[in-house]
């Protein structure tokens, strides 16, 4: 633990204390001002002199980088500069601060340092992902993707030719009969979960962070051993590619969805079961409906699991280049197998179509994703109190 | 509550009227309620029971691979179906190589980006980014590997030919003379930390942020920096939820298939040359070989089902340490 002495170098400098050098010797000294003005305290963690001190050592070692790298050496690349500068400012900003404020000061703003390019390396590649995958797909995406299918492209047609009509259909339809299964039986498998006292909810439980554990992969192969092959033979479908996505989905859902219930006070419950509800109606008419909201995320984080989900898809519903509605028979295209298929190839305009589905993909993603925001942001406006009619 | 308090002591009768009839109170369950049970409870069941089919049905199909091969299905580097040779050592090899390359890169940033969110980012900016943190998990595995695939990977080669001219005494980083330095698993195991980073962050940050508030304040009213106030309280608290986070997300990256295989050559090999072209994992070699039938489609069953169990324990332990380590009440990771 840090003893009460070394508070004197973290209470930091005062907004209104110019002489700032001396900062940490005015907290200590006994012999005050009988009545000191009323000063506010700023409790924010940066002041003016920080910031000029970052932007010095950070201009500084630039500089350094640069002489010693370009004028002393030969350097190796744009990313050895890049490390030897960041380390050179890492450097400058200790020594720095530790002249200014002491070491535990000087520590302390390292580590902030570090810190921050940490949380920076998490979204740089984000937007880089982004950036790349709309500046190669945007050119070529045309109204025509939207309006029919492959079947009548040649390979050698430019990249707007490309029509993904078939790829979205097939996605579309492969996500709602999945739903179709999850639904009902992750809801109901996380009221089971929580809301009775059955002795099978240890092993229930286990199973289903087991069945988390899945690889997609396996749950593909899995679909084609058992349905596709032989002795039961049914052949290649998006119905197949649904059944393998189920068994992707229903863990995540069951499991948010358990999170959520376990979140629905205990008051609530138990004041519906003392009103004389059975339990049943309990969970129908209280616990549901105070969940409502994280049960429709829960479903969307699902749709999001599965819709790019591409290992299974090479086993089951296998992919075609002409439209087929019909899911329950012969092959069926989907997105992500749209643009695993066309990224592969080595003709660039085949690898423009991958990105246009890329794309279409990251769209979709996107639109789920500000759907569970929307959700969210909505769950206390809906919840009216009811007027009292009882007098 | 109040309210039908309220109206309750209006509609009281007179109070000489004798008291009300006191209600039997029963425990028989309403046909309701039984209904009610025996649905939620068959759904239970069905979960456990699609899982018991699928184990089941995974052994049964491999077993004719274990057959042939014996023990040498775990000694065998080579998995050729065409000369009957089925080896599943390689791909473990690979799979594993690969998954804790991702792990490596992937913990300490993840510990970061955590702690800036938990402790350094203000409000409004800690919102925004745990909203992209689970949007960053949701980006589907096939874009990254889509972007890793020919984007990222022209940039890593030098990185490579650095790393074995000027760090080659190391073993690791030690290539033969002349050999190809793209599509490594060093390349596959970067590729792979991106898609790891988010659940890693996602995890531990819910750890961090369920640090009691009373002891952070306890350490700065003391006197400690922030810093002093993340080592001594944040980072103790959360050591459970650091080491689970890990294992979750090594757990995904073992399981992980596209980018591996649009990245690998998917030729199994045991080799400590990690900078140099080769390597091949479970998940990536099954998906390369989709149209595999007859023994080796067994033997493809058997690389699976060793996968699962894999994928399997890592989860387990995972689960185990978070649950039992004191920040873990409560999270379900």
């Amino acid at each position: 633990m840090t003893t009460v002495k070394d508070s004197a170098d973290t209470l930091g400098p005062d907004e209104n204390t110019v002489d700032d050098l001396s900062s940490a010797d005015t907290v200590d000294t006994p012999e005050r001002p009988a009545a000191p003005p009323p000063v506010r305290r700023r409790t924010s963690a940066t002041t003016p002199q920080d910031r000029w001190v970052a932007l010095g050592c950070a201009v500084s070692a630039t500089l350094l980088t640069w002489f010693v790298m370009h004028e002393l050496l030969t350097s190796p690349g744009w990313l050895a500069d890049l490390v030897v500068a960041y380390l050179l400012y890492l450097a400058m900003l200790y020594l720095v601060t530790r002249d200014r404020l002491g070491h535990l000061a000087a520590t302390d703003r390292l580590v902030s340092a570090v810190v921050v390019s940490g949380a920076a390396g998490l979204l740089v590649p984000l937007l880089f992902l982004l950036g790349y995958i709309v500046t190669k797909g945007l050119p070529s995406l045309r109204l025509a993707f939207f309006t029919h299918d492959m079947s009548s492209v040649a390979p050698t047609d430019p990249a707007t030719a490309t029509g993904g009509l078939h790829a979205i259909v097939g996605t579309l339809e492969q996500t709602a009969l999945a739903l179709v299964f999850v639904v009902p039986l992750g809801v109901l498998t996380a009221v089971f979960l929580n809301e009775t006292r059955s002795r099978f909810r240890r092993p229930v439980r286990i199973f289903v962070d087991a069945m988390s554990g899945l690889p997609s992969v396996v749950a593909g192969l899995f679909v084609y051993a058992a349905l596709i092959l032989p002795p039961v033979q049914s052949g290649f479908s998006g119905f197949m590619a649904t059944l393998a996505l189920t068994m992707i989905m229903l863990p995540t859902v069951t499991r948010t969805v358990d999170v959520v219930l376990r979140l629905v006070p205990d008051g609530l419950r138990e004041a519906s079961l003392a009103l004389g509800a059975s339990r049943a109606r309990t969970v129908w008419s209280v616990v549901l409906p105070t969940a409502r909201t994280g049960v429709s995320t829960a479903i969307i984080l699902g749709i999001a699991r599965v819709v790019g989900e591409t290992a299974p898809l090479l086993f089951t519903s296998f992919g075609s280049l002409s439209m087929n509605y019909n899911p329950f028979g012969d092959p069926q295209e989907s997105l992500p197998r749209f643009v695993y298929r066309y990224i592969k190839e080595p003709l660039a305009s085949a690898q423009e179509r991958g990105y246009i589905g890329a794309l279409v993909l990251i769209l979709l993603i996107f639109a789920l994703f500000a759907l569970t925001r929307l959700i969210g942001r909505q769950r206390w406006s809906s919840r009216r109190t009811k007027p009292r009619s009882d007098r | 509550m109040l309210g039908i308090l309220a109206s309750v002591t209006v509609t009281t009768p007179a109070p000489d009227a004798s008291p009300p009839e006191p209600l039997a109170i029963a425990d028989v369950p309403s046909r309701a309620d039984r209904a009610f049970r025996r649905v939620t409870t068959g759904a239970g069941l069905s979960v456990l029971g699609l899982l018991v089919v699928i184990g089941f049905f995974l052994v049964y199909r491999s077993v004719p691979a274990f057959r042939i091969s014996g023990f040498g299905f775990f000694s065998t580097i080579q998995f050729d179906a065409a000369s009957g040779q089925l080896g599943v050592l390689g791909l473990i090899y690979g799979t594993i190589v690969v998954a804790l390359i991702a792990v490596a890169f992937a913990v300490p940033l993840s510990i970061l980006a955590a702690l800036f969110i938990s402790d350094y980012a203000s409000g409004r900016m800690r919102g925004f980014l745990t909203g992209l943190v689970d949007l960053l998990a949701a980006i589907p595995s096939l874009l990254y590997g889509l972007w890793g695939f020919s984007f990222l990977r022209p940039y890593i080669t030098p990185l490579s030919e650095w790393m074995t001219s000027n760090l080659g005494w190391f073993p690791l980083f030690a290539t033969k003379p002349g050999a190809v330095l793209f599509n490594s698993m060093f390349v596959a195991g970067l590729v792979v930390s991106l898609m790891v980073i988010p659940i890693t962050t996602s995890v531990i940050r819910e750890v961090f942020t369920q640090t009691p508030a009373g002891e952070k304040e306890a350490a700065l009213a003391l006197g400690s920096t922030r810093w002093g106030m993340v080592r001594t309280v944040v980072l103790p608290f959360g050591r459970g939820g650091i080491v689970g986070g890990s294992m979750l997300g090594l757990g995904r990256a073992l399981g992980e298939t596209i980018a591996v295989s649009l990245l690998l050559p998917q030729v199994p090999v045991v080799t400590s040359h990690l900078l140099e072209f080769g390597g091949a994992t479970i998940s990536g070699f099954i998906a390369n070989n989709a149209g595999m039938s007859g023994i080796g489609l067994n033997g493809l069953m058997a690389a699976g089902l060793v996968l699962f169990v894999f994928t399997l324990a890592t989860n387990f332990t995972a689960s185990v340490i978070i649950s039992r380590s004191r920040s873990g009440v409560g999270v379900d990771a």
